[in-house]
C-alpha cells in the first residue's frame, strides 16, 4: 500500500515562500525606485506602472492561452519583479507603448514561451530591454538628465512628461536634444573618442563623485536593498560578488595602467546597470547558474562581459547583453561544476 | 583492512543541514515512565528480514522472554515473548513499524500473572568470548532500535576488520526524545552496551555521539565515561542541524571517509548501532532479560502530557496513550517516527514495534498538509541543505523526464531520503516523495533487466549445451566413419558423411 498524496514523509515544511520572496524583491526595489524617481521625474513612475500592467496583463494572457490558472502565477509576484526591474533600466521619458513592449516581450516571449516561471533559459526583464533597445534605438538612448546639482536644463513638467509618454510627443518649444543629455557613460565613450582625458571628462556636469550625478545615489539605494536582500538570505553572495569582481578587477587592472584613458572602478560601480545587475538581475535564480562555483562563474563572466563590453563595444553599457549571453552558458556552468556528491570519488561525474 | 580512522570528536558544522525547531522540551519534562504490562500484546513476527520458524503453536503458554520464534536466515536468531500468557491467534496485521502493509504477527493474550522464562540469564560479559557474547545477543532478539531493525549481533559480526564502533545518540530529527531520555537517565547502561559489543565485534574503539545541544545527556555521559574509566570510549558531539545524526553524515563528520553509495559503513571501517540498541545489550547481561521493551516518545500537540513511556514491544498503541494524557484534542494526523522521515500511521491502536520510536499525534495545523505545489524556481536552497551534496533541483528535472541515465548520473542513489530539501523549498515541491518513487522506478527496471539477462543466460547455456552434444555426436559418428572407412573404403564413409550434412553445429549465441 503506498500512502497517498500527501502522506509521505517530510510532513513538515516551512510555508512556501516563492510569493514572500519575490515580496522581499519588490520592497528592496522600492528605495531605488524613489530615488530614481526622485532625481528623474514622474517618467520613472509612469515606466514603473505602464511595464508592471503590461506584465500582469500578458503573464494572465499567456496562462490562459496555455489553459492555466491564471491567479497563482500573477499573484507569486514574479511578474511585478521582472516588469521593475524592466522599468529601472528604461529611459525616464519613454512612450508608453516602448515600455508596453519591453515588459510584454519580457513575460509573454522569454518568459512563457519557455515554459512560464522556472523553465525561462534568458532573463525575462534583460530580453525585454534588449527586444526594446534594437528596436527602438533612438528613443532607448533619450535619457534626460538627473535633477541635481547646476545644471543648464529646465527641465520637463509633470504633465509634459505624461504627455510624452502617452503621445510620444515633446512640448513644440521643446526638441529631443534640449530635453536629454548623453548618461554618464555615452559621455565616456564620447570624450574617450574624441582623444579627451577622463578627468576632462569627468568634469562634465553629467558626473557627481563617482559616477553618474544622481545616479549614483540610485546606484546606493540598489546596494542597500541588495545588502538587505543577502541579509533576509533571499539571494546569496556568490553571484553579487563574482559579478563586482569580474567588473571592477579589470577596471582596477586598466585604470591603474592608465588613468587617462580608463574609468576608474569607482565609476564602473555607480553608472549604468552595474549594481542593479549584481544585485538584482544576475540573482534571477531561474536564469542563473546553480551550483556554488557555477554561480561564482556565471558571475565573473558577466562583470567580466560588461567591461568588454563598456570598454570596447559598440554599446554604451554592456549589462544587458552579458546577462543574456551568460544565460546561454548555464547548461554548460550547471554540468562542469556539480559538486562531488557523498560516496563518490571524484573521477565519475 | 582499513585503517585507524582518524576521530574528530567535535567536528566543525558541515555546509550541508537545516536548522529546526526542535520541539524536543515538551516530552523531556518528566522521567521515562514505565508501562504497565498490557492486556495483549501483538508482534509481528518476520521484522527481521526473513521467514521465521515458530517454536511455539496457537494455545500455548509461554512466558516473559521465552522465545517464540526463531529466524530461518540467521539460525540463533530468537524472537522473546514480550508478555506472559497464552498464544492467541497467528495473524496478518498492520503494525506500527516502518512498513504500512500488513505483517505476519503472533498475539499473544496475558494470562495470569508475570513469570520469567528462566533460560536467559545474567552473565559477566568479561568471561565470555566474542561468539558467546554474539549468541547470546542474538538468542535475546537484539535488534537496532535506530530504526532499520537490522539484528545487532548479525552487524556486530559481519565488522571483522572495522576500527570503529560509533554508537549513534544523535537523534537529529525534531519531536523525538527517547534516545535522549535514555542518555540522561541510564547513560551507564549505554556505556557497559558498548564496552560489551566492542568485545563481541573485536573493534579497539568506540565513539558515543550526541548533539551539542544535549546538555543534561553530555554531563550524563561524561560522568559514566569517567566511571568506566575505559580509554577505548569516547564521547563526541555533532552539530544540532538536520541530518547529522544520519549514518553516513555522521561518519564523514567524524572521520572524514564516505561510505560508497551501495556500501555500508564497515567498507569504510565503521559499525554504527544506536545508543538504545547498547542499553538493551547492557541489560541483557545485568539481569537476563532480552529485548522485550523500548522507550518511545509519545508527543504532538494533540497530547496532553508529552512523555517518554517504556513500554513491551507489541503493545497496542490505545493501551500507551493515556500515559501521555491522552488526547487534549483530535489529533489532525498521526505520524511514527519523526516528521521529517516519519510515517503517517492510519490508526492509534497499532502494536508497538522495535521500531516505534516515536508517536506524534499532531494538533490541527502543527504538522500542516501539503501547500500547493508551485514552480521551481531554481533558488538552489535545496542544494544547499542537501548532506549527500546532491542537485535536487536536477534531480527533480530528470525525474520528470524520467530518464534513468541522468537520474544516475545525478546521483540518485546516494539520496538518503531526510526530507530538508522538501523543507526549504520556497515553491512546497514534494521532492523526496518524488526520489523515493524515481529510486523504485529504478530499482524495478533494474530488477526487470537482470531478470531478462538471466533467462537470456539460462538460454544461451542451453544453446551451448545442445552444441556441445551434437558435436560430441559428430565426432562419435565421424570416428566410426573412419573405422568403418578403414574397413570398407568405400560407400559406407560417403553414406555417413552425407548423414552428417557435412556441417559443423551453430556456434552457440
Amino acid at each position: 500500500m503506498m500512502p497517498g498524496p500527501g502522506q509521505q514523509a517530510p510532513h513538515w515544511r516551512a510555508a512556501p515562500a516563492v510569493p514572500v520572496m519575490m515580496r522581499q524583491v519588490i520592497y528592496a526595489l522600492l528605495p531605488a525606485i524613489a530615488c530614481f524617481a526622485w532625481f528623474y521625474g514622474l517618467g520613472v513612475i509612469v515606466n514603473c506602472v505602464v511595464a508592471v500592467l503590461a506584465a500582469l496583463f500578458t503573464e494572465a494572457l499567456a496562462l490562459r492561452l496555455r489553459g492555466r490558472d491564471p491567479l497563482p502565477a500573477v499573484t507569486d509576484g514574479s511578474a511585478i519583479v521582472a516588469a521593475l526591474l524592466l522599468a529601472l533600466a528604461l529611459p525616464p521619458l519613454l512612450p508608453w507603448w516602448i515600455t508596453f513592449t519591453g515588459a510584454a516581450f519580457a513575460i509573454g516571449v522569454a518568459k512563457h514561451l519557455y515554459g512560464g516561471l522556472g523553465y525561462n533559459v534568458f532573463n525575462p526583464a534583460m530580453a525585454g530591454y534588449v527586444a526594446v533597445l534594437v528596436s527602438f534605438p533612438d528613443a532607448m538612448t533619450m535619457w534626460p538628465p538627473a535633477r541635481i546639482g547646476d545644471l543648464d536644463y529646465a527641465g520637463l513638467s509633470g504633465a509634459a512628461t505624461l504627455v510624452y509618454a502617452l503621445s510620444g510627443t515633446l512640448p513644440a518649444e521643446l526638441t529631443a536634444d534640449l530635453v536629454t543629455r548623453p548618461t554618464a557613460l555615452d559621455s565616456i565613450r564620447l570624450g574617450l573618442d574624441r582623444m579627451q582625458t577622463m578627468d576632462e571628462i569627468r568634469g562634465g556636469p553629467v558626473f557627481g563623485d563617482f559616477g553618474g550625478a544622481g545616479w549614483e545615489w540610485v546606484g546606493n539605494f540598489v546596494a542597500l536593498g541588495g545588502l538587505w536582500l543577502l541579509y533576509r538570505g533571499i539571494i546569496r553572495w556568490h553571484i553579487p560578488v563574482a559579478v563586482l569582481a569580474g567588473l571592477l578587477v579589470p577596471a582596477t587592472l586598466f585604470w591603474l595602467a592608465d588613468p587617462a584613458t580608463h574609468p576608474g572602478p569607482g565609476t564602473h560601480l555607480f553608472t549604468g546597470g552595474a549594481l542593479l545587475c549584481a544585485f538584482f538581475i544576475a540573482t534571477d535564480p531561474v536564469s542563473a547558474a546553480g551550483t556554488d562555483r557555477g554561480r561564482l562563474l556565471y558571475g565573473a563572466g558577466i562583470g567580466l562581459l560588461t567591461y568588454v563590453i563598456r570598454s570596447w563595444g559598440t554599446w554604451a553599457d554592456g549589462v544587458a547583453f552579458a546577462v543574456l549571453f551568460m544565460n546561454m552558458l548555464v547548461p554548460l556552468l550547471d554540468r562542469v561544476t556539480r559538486p562531488r556528491i557523498y560516496g563518490r570519488g571524484p573521477g565519475r561525474s | 583492512m582499513p585503517a585507524q580512522p582518524d576521530l574528530n570528536l567535535q567536528p566543525p558544522r558541515p555546509a550541508w543541514g537545516v536548522a529546526l525547531p526542535m520541539r524536543k522540551s515538551r516530552s523531556t519534562a518528566q522521567s521515562i515512565t514505565l508501562a504497565p504490562p498490557p492486556r495483549l500484546v501483538i508482534v509481528a513476527l518476520d521484522l527481521y528480514g526473513g521467514p521465521t520458524r515458530l517454536l511455539v503453536a496457537v494455545g500455548d503458554r509461554v512466558q516473559t522472554g521465552q522465545p517464540l520464534a526463531e529466524s530461518a536466515l540467521l539460525p540463533g536468531l530468537k524472537l522473546p515473548s514480550p508478555l506472559t500468557g497464552r498464544v492467541g491467534e497467528i495473524a496478518n496485521r498492520a503494525v506500527a513499524g516502518p512498513d504500512a502493509a500488513a505483517q505476519r504477527c503472533i498475539v499473544i493474550e496475558a494470562d495470569g500473572p508475570e513469570s520469567r522464562w528462566s533460560g536467559l540469564a545474567a552473565d559477566d560479559p568479561d568471561q565470555l568470548e566474542s561468539g558467546e557474547l554474539l549468541a547470546r545477543i542474538a538468542g535475546a532478539g537484539i535488534v537496532g532500535l535506530g530504526g532499520a531493525l537490522f539484528p545487532a549481533a548479525a552487524k556486530l559480526a559481519s565488522a571483522r576488520g572495522a576500527t570503529l564502533l560509533i554508537i549513534n545518540g544523535v537523534e537529529c530529527e525534531p519531536y523525538i526524545s527517547c534516545d535522549e531520555m535514555l542518555l540522561r537517565e541510564r547513560a551507564a547502561d549505554v556505556i557497559a552496551g558498548a564496552r560489551i559489543m566492542l568485545r563481541a565485534a573485536g573493534i579497539a574503539r568506540g565513539v558515543i555521539v550526541i548533539k551539542n545541544s544535549m546538555t543534561a545527556a553530555r554531563i550524563a555521559l561524561r560522568d559514566a565515561l569517567e566511571a568506566a574509566a575505559d580509554a577505548c570510549l569516547a564521547l563526541a558531539q555533532v552539530t544540532a542541524r538536520y541530518p547529522a545524526g544520519g549514518e553516513r553524515q555522521l561518519i564523514e563528520m567524524l572521520t572524514g571517509r564516505e561510505v560508497p553509495a551501495s556500501g555500508l559503513p564497515a567498507d569504510v571501517g565503521c559499525i554504527c548501532q544506536n545508543v538504545a540498541t547498547a542499553a538493551a545489550v547492557a541489560r541483557l547481561f545485568a539481569t537476563g532479560e532480552p529485548m522485550i521493551s523500548r522507550v518511545v516518545t509519545l508527543t504532538g500537540g494533540a497530547l496532553g502530557r508529552p512523555v517518554n513511556v517504556e513500554a513491551r514491544l507489541g503493545t497496542p498503541l490505545g493501551e500507551l496513550l493515556p500515559l501521555a494524557g491522552g488526547y487534549a484534542c483530535a489529533p489532525e494526523r498521526l505520524v511514527m517516527g519523526g516528521p521529517m522521515m516519519g510515517r503517517v500511521l492510519a490508526s492509534d491502536d497499532l502494536p508497538l514495534t522495535a521500531a516505534t520510536n516515536c508517536i506524534i499525534a499532531a494538533a490541527p495545523g502543527e504538522l500542516p498538509p501539503l501547500p500547493p505545489e508551485l514552480a521551481c524556481i531554481r533558488c538552489g536552497n535545496c542544494m544547499e541543505v542537501c548532506p549527500a551534496r546532491l542537485l535536487p533541483q536536477e534531480l527533480l528535472v530528470a525525474g520528470r523526464r524520467q530518464d534513468a541515465a541522468a537520474l544516475a548520473a545525478l546521483g540518485l542513489e546516494a539520496c538518503i531520503e531526510c526530507g530538508a530539501c522538501d523543507y526549504v523549498c520556497p515553491s512546497g515541491i514534494p521532492l523526496t516523495a518524488g526520489f523515493v518513487a524515481a529510486k523504485a522506478r529504478l530499482m524495478t527496471e533494474q530488477q526487470r533487466g537482470q531478470r531478462a539477462l538471466h533467462v537470456r543466460s539460462r538460454v544461451e547455456a542451453r544453446a551451448a549445451r545442445l552444441a556441445a552434444a551434437s558435436l560430441e555426436r559428430a565426432q562419435a559418428l565421424d570416428a566410426h566413419a573412419r573405422s568403418l572407412a578403414a574397413a570398407d573404403a568405400g560407400a559406407g564413409a560417403d553414406a555417413l558423411a552425407a548423414l552428417l550434412g557435412g556441417r559443423p553445429p551453430d556456434p552457440p549465441r
